[in-house]
């Protein structure tokens, strides 16, 4: 097990090789995604906001679990 | 007031017409796209780094190739689709394209981040430098240079529609300059440098590292059109929110 | 048309005289810039003379970035880029008119006064020649691929820094071999190599002014409209 995380000698450079790449691509899909609530939310309150005068998106659309 | 909501109609109709049918279509391929890259990611991830040999030159660093190696290939196929997204914008004008467009160029640029860091990681050990000025990382580095200036052209235009054209001039630009660049360091590269440095392209990958690499080169790839969804449906929402707002002040306006 | 164009050339040649700044600026710039190489790295004669093409290669595509911004921004502000998008003049050849005249009043100023420069630097003798040269076939280029970036940013805040960013990855072939070039005369490489760089460099230069007007009318399109 020591050995595995040796990695004969370079273990510095291979983990934080897949360290960093998990971190980039973590920081990616939560940056995704988060952005992706964000706008449903502020659509969502802002036709709130409009009343009845603008339609609502349909479930699809804003992809939602019912 | 009636005329006013006729116009906002009419534009939410142009500009959501297509889009709805998207949203729903990829509100069904996602759940199944995040599962399948998780899958295969993480079958790459058990071959890469418990069930592969060390390579007899590299050593163990041949773990980092299969990072290294899927993250420079995304950070090309994510400049094609850019490219080929923006031509089909520029020529088709589908609003769609040109959010397509947008929303890969983020990822690319990480990805490209991404190749040039364990490149850096890989060539330390390797080369006994952090950094090299080959013709690879060289020209993976004016890629980068390539994204970071679409990226900032989308963020200063504020007109989405206007941005989106001119973003796409840049994209196509690019497109047709990166041969020229790329020959241009490589021909730079030999004249610089004899060809000393241990180069990767040996001729032959065993198939118990093609495996791997394989695995992790499409589980990210899957993962690369997860996350150009995702962007995609904000970017759709944003579009959305913009509108609204513009309906709110316009009616504000009159009242 | 022929008439158009060479009315808003001359048009803009006059703008750049009667006005100053621009052109001008842009030489001082690269004055400066080469006059504050040896204080950064030291006085020492021999190592200036194999740095001098590549840093007054540098210095002169910063100071040709410098005034890109002045390529369409005052004509986009006082309304005449409307009027010229609206006139008989294809686009292309209005990108092509005002690249050229970008050129004339600042890439040939640069390129006349790198021999003085060249003295200050310890340029070796044989490398005058092929660098000038090469800075003739280059600068169009500069011009021409610059104006794609100033058309991209034109209406844009702080648009000059940006078309900066743009445009200097489109640099870099020129950069390379214009260099090529004055490096194997001044020893290094072969005097084969030293052609072979010219001879791409053209080709660059050459596709650029193809590349330049098309990409720049249609940055203008997206912008205008």
């Amino acid at each position: 097990m020591a050995e595995f995380f040796h990695m004969g000698g370079y273990a510095f450079f291979v983990w934080s090789s897949y360290a960093a790449a998990f971190l980039v691509v973590a920081a990616l899909v939560w940056q995704s995604v988060a952005d992706y609530r964000r706008q449903v939310r502020l659509a969502e309150e802002l036709e709130k906001a409009a009343g009845g005068r603008v339609r609502r998106p349909s479930r699809a659309e804003s992809g939602e679990k019912p | 007031m009636a005329d006013m909501n006729r116009i906002s109609a009419a534009q939410r109709f142009h500009a959501y017409a297509n889009p709805a049918r998207f949203m729903a279509l990829s509100a069904r391929l996602l759940a199944p796209l995040w599962g399948l890259s998780l899958l295969v990611v993480g079958a790459g991830l058990w071959f890469a780094l418990f069930d592969s040999p060390p390579d007899y030159q590299q050593g163990e660093t041949v773990r980092i190739m299969y990072v290294h190696v899927p993250a420079a290939w995304l950070a090309m196929f994510g400049y094609s689709v850019m490219a080929v997204a923006s031509a089909a914008g520029l020529v088709f004008r589908h609003p769609l394209s040109d959010l397509c467009a947008k929303s890969a160029a983020p990822i690319g640029a990480a990805f490209t981040f991404l190749a040039l860091l364990t490149g850096s990681l890989w060539g330390k050990p390797m080369w006994g430098t952090w950094w090299e000025w080959d013709a690879r990382m060289t020209s993976v580095l004016i890629l980068f240079f390539l994204y970071l200036g679409y990226i900032a052209l989308w963020a200063t235009i504020e007109e989405p529609a206007r941005a989106a054209r001119a973003a796409a001039v840049l994209a196509l630009v690019g497109a047709i300059n990166i041969p020229i660049i790329r020959y241009s360091v490589v021909w730079w590269n030999t004249l610089h440098q004899p060809a000393s440095v241990f180069r990767m392209d040996g001729p032959t990958i065993a198939p118990a590292m093609l495996l791997p690499l394989a695995l992790m080169g499409i589980g990210l790839t899957l993962l690369f059109v997860a996350l150009l969804l995702v962007r995609m449906r904000a970017e759709v929402m944003r579009r959305r929110v913009r509108n609204l707002r513009l309906a709110q002040a316009a009616s504000a306006g009159e009242a | 048309m022929m008439r158009a164009f060479l009315a808003l050339l001359a048009r803009d040649l006059r703008l750049a005289v009667r006005l100053g700044g621009g052109g001008g600026m842009a030489v001082f710039f690269f004055l400066v810039v080469i006059a504050l190489l040896p204080l950064g790295i030291g006085p020492d004669r021999e190592l200036l003379a194999r740095v001098a093409p590549g840093m007054l290669w540098v210095a002169l595509l910063l100071a040709a970035l410098l005034t890109l911004d002045r390529l369409f921004q005052a004509d986009y502000e006082d309304g005449s880029l409307d009027l010229l998008s609206m006139g008989s003049l294809p686009l292309e050849l209005v990108v092509v008119a005002k690249a050229l005249g970008h050129w004339l009043t600042t890439g040939l100023p640069l390129v006349v006064v790198t021999p003085l420069l060249g003295v200050l630097l310890n340029l070796p003798g044989e490398a005058y020649a092929p660098l000038i040269l090469a800075m003739l076939i280059g600068t169009p280029a500069l011009s021409f691929l610059g104006a794609i970036g100033a058309a991209l940013t034109v209406g844009v805040r702080r648009g000059g820094l940006l078309a900066s960013l743009l445009v200097l990855p489109f640099y870099v072939p020129v950069l390379i071999f214009g260099t090529g070039a004055a490096n194997a005369a001044s020893g290094g490489f072969s005097g084969e190599a030293g052609q072979q760089s010219l001879i791409l460099l053209a080709a660059v230069a050459l596709s650029s002014l193809v590349l330049g007007p098309l990409g720049g009318a249609a940055a203008l399109r997206a912008n205008l409209r």
